[in-house]
């Protein structure tokens, strides 16, 4: 391979992939392997390509994610643990013609928030719901969640989830579906180059829905986490697919 | 007479609200306030002003829907009584932490627990203490008066916007249960994206004209920052407390004993100081508007004329530690109290006065 060829690689009209102009230069926190940061990126990049950077206004989680305000350079409001739905009520329904997305983990979403979770989405609220069900309470270091597989080994149930004392695995998502205020509730992950591109492409589909004032739209993300999980980032991907996809399935919930 | 109504104390904050340009209330209906929620149902301020209106499904989720207005530098509101006031001091403590304007209004009865839906003051530790989580203040306001209910709606919200600090109206079920005359206050047309821009440079509304980046936030692990953060705010409390104090006094300028009561019990102190000065005895009342900041110089300024200083509250004796504290030792301070919802006479506490005299 001679210089010129080398050169040619970074010739603009044989780049591939940018960074999205909303991804700020901060070094992310995640652990390696984290879903969180692969999210973050198809947030940016989807808000960039609708041109809407100047009307998208994001609900920070208490969970690992509290900072995507620092990752990614759009209006942010950082919610109490659980209240982001609540939050985001009110933005929209105050700046109603901004693009309103809260982005939530599953003890933010599905145990402390469940209240103002299905409240906003009965309301048909005009909003999106980012959920990264990593099945783990990432941030404090991995103790149980509502979404903890049976059997499942956290550092609240070290011996695996079991039923009779836990009680079982929620599944949020498919009770969202179910009400009549969302318009799009969707299941996808983030392990592989397809399913980064089906994410892609069903965040942009919710942001479309809030934007046309459809009601509420839930894109679910499984996800790993491979710290709290205690595995490798790619042991953690398999594991993700033998274990949380057969009980998670990927695919839309509802679409109307 | 033109411009005058008739009307109970929570349905002026309720008008009160739509006139002076309030943008939006999110509330849960309790008793002894439900009539602002509901009053504001009937009146569609939606079709008028545009205000938003929303029932929460929660007191938790309605102090954070004031969360999400404000961070947008919106007039927003909410009101409850103590048990939903108790419920909403983690959002009141996230207010706080990242600096927002907003207006709470707490119709209190009595506690704790259930309690009772009967009128009290038993809240003032709450309001004027900090309430939830963390180091702070909320400027508190106790109105005594249905004229003042709607008068501390506009003025609550103007303070709060000026300061950055969440303003309180504390009031009972006395105050928001009784009917009175008053003139609401003229119309005001809500802020202007405009405006909010100006005023409210910090406020979210997406990146227009691409300036930088705003964020709502009271999160900071850096402690060198998060001390830096916690001294601003402290400073803008200590200039509320040089600037906003507001007080009233009855019959002071001759009084050898004082009065000191706020809200509903200030009405009944009122009719109290008339009674002893028909006996002869030269009382006078000091009635806190301000609870925070409280005005802790001017009832220092009577120990050189009083011989002694009785509080009177609807609770077992809390706003008599702030009097204390003002007094420091120089005149005998008592405190007379009912609780349970249970309201004194004004002869009652004529009796206490001579009592504690
Ligand atoms: C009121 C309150 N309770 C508890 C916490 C502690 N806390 C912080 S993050 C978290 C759980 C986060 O888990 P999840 O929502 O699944 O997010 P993840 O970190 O896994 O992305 C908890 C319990 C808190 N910050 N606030
Ligand atoms: S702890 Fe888990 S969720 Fe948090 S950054 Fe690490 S891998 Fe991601
Ligand atoms: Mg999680």
């Amino acid at each position: 391979m001679n210089r010129s060829n080398n050169n040619s690689i970074i010739a603009p009209e044989n780049l591939v992939y940018e960074k999205s102009k909303l991804l700020k230069d901060n070094v992310m926190h995640y652990c390696p392997g984290c879903s969180h940061g692969t999210v973050h990126r198809m947030i940016a990049e989807v808000i960039e390509e609708m041109g809407m950077e100047d009307k998208a206004m994001g609900v920070s989680p208490v969970g690992c994610a509290v900072f995507i305000y620092k990752y990614i350079n759009i209006d942010f409001a950082e919610a109490a643990h659980g209240r982001a739905p609540a939050l985001a009520t009110a933005m929209k329904r105050l700046r109603p013609d901004k693009l309103v997305f809260t982005y939530q983990g599953d003890g933010d979403l599905a145990a402390i928030g469940t209240a103002e979770t299905i409240h906003a989405c009965n309301r048909g609220e005009n909003i999106t719901i980012i959920f990264i069900n990593n099945g783990i309470y990432g941030m404090t270091g991995g103790q149980m969640a509502p979404t903890t597989l049976e059997g499942m080994k956290t550092s609240t149930c070290p011996y695996g989830r079991n039923v009779a004392l836990n009680g079982y695995p929620l599944k949020i998502t498919n009770l969202l579906a179910e009400l009549e205020g969302t318009c799009y509730v969707t299941r996808q992950s983030v392990h592989t180059a397809a399913a980064v591109k089906k994410t892609k492409r069903a965040i942009r589909k919710a942001f479309e829905n809030s934007m046309e004032g459809k009601g509420t739209s839930i894109v679910e993300i499984v996800s790993t986490c491979n710290s709290g999980w205690k595995m490798s980032p790619v042991q953690a991907n398999q594991w993700m697919v033998e274990n949380m996809i057969p009980f998670y399935p990927l695919g839309d919930l509802k679409d109307k | 007479m033109k411009g005058i109504h008739l009307m109970k104390g929570n349905e002026a904050i309720a008008h009160a609200a739509i006139r002076c340009g309030c943008d939006g209330y999110f509330g849960y209906p309790i008793t002894p306030q439900s009539e602002i929620l509901e009053t504001l149902m009937e009146e569609k301020p939606w079709e008028s002003t545009g205000m938003v209106c929303l029932q929460a499904e929660s007191e938790v989720a309605a102090i954070n829907m004031v969360f999400g207005g404000a961070s947008c530098g919106k007039k927003v509101m909410t009101s409850s009584s103590s048990p939903g006031v108790s419920l909403k001091q983690e959002g009141v403590s996230y207010l706080c932490g990242a600096d927002l304007p907003c207006l709470i209004v707490n119709i209190m009865r009595g506690g704790p627990g259930l309690g009772t839906i009967q009128p009290s003051q038993s809240d003032y530790f709450q309001s004027t203490k900090g309430g939830g989580h963390g180091d702070y203040h909320l400027i508190v306001l106790a109105p005594n008066s249905v004229q003042e209910m709607a008068d501390f709606v506009g003025l609550g919200f103007d303070l709060s916007f000026k300061y950055r600090i969440p303003a309180l109206i504390l009031s009972d079920g006395v105050i928001g249960q009784m009917m009175e005359k008053l003139r609401l206050p003229a119309f005001k047309p809500r802020a202007t994206e405009e405006e909010i821009a100006r005023d409210c440079p910090w406020a979210l509304s997406g990146r227009t004209g691409m300036r930088p980046q705003n964020i709502i936030s009271s999160l900071e692990l850096d402690p060198a920052i998060m001390e830096k953060r916690n001294l601003e705010r402290h400073e803008r409390y200590r200039k509320v407390e040089a600037t906003e104090v507001r007080y009233d006094t009855f019959m002071c300028d001759d009084a050898e004993f004082l009065i000191v009561a706020f809200g509903c019990a200030a009405r009944i102190c009122q009719k109290s100081v008339e009674l002893l000065r028909e006996q002869g005895i030269k009382a006078g009342l000091l009635r806190p508007i301000t609870l925070w900041p409280f005005p802790k110089k001017a009832i220092e300024g009577y120990c050189r004329q009083v011989r002694s200083i009785l509080t009177v509250e609807l609770n077992s004796g809390q706003m008599v530690e702030d009097v204390r504290l003002a007094v420091d030792g120089k005149v005998p301070v008592g405190h007379y109290g009912r609780m349970g919802g249970i309201v004194p006479t004004p002869e009652e506490i004529v009796e206490a006065l001579k009592k504690n005299s």
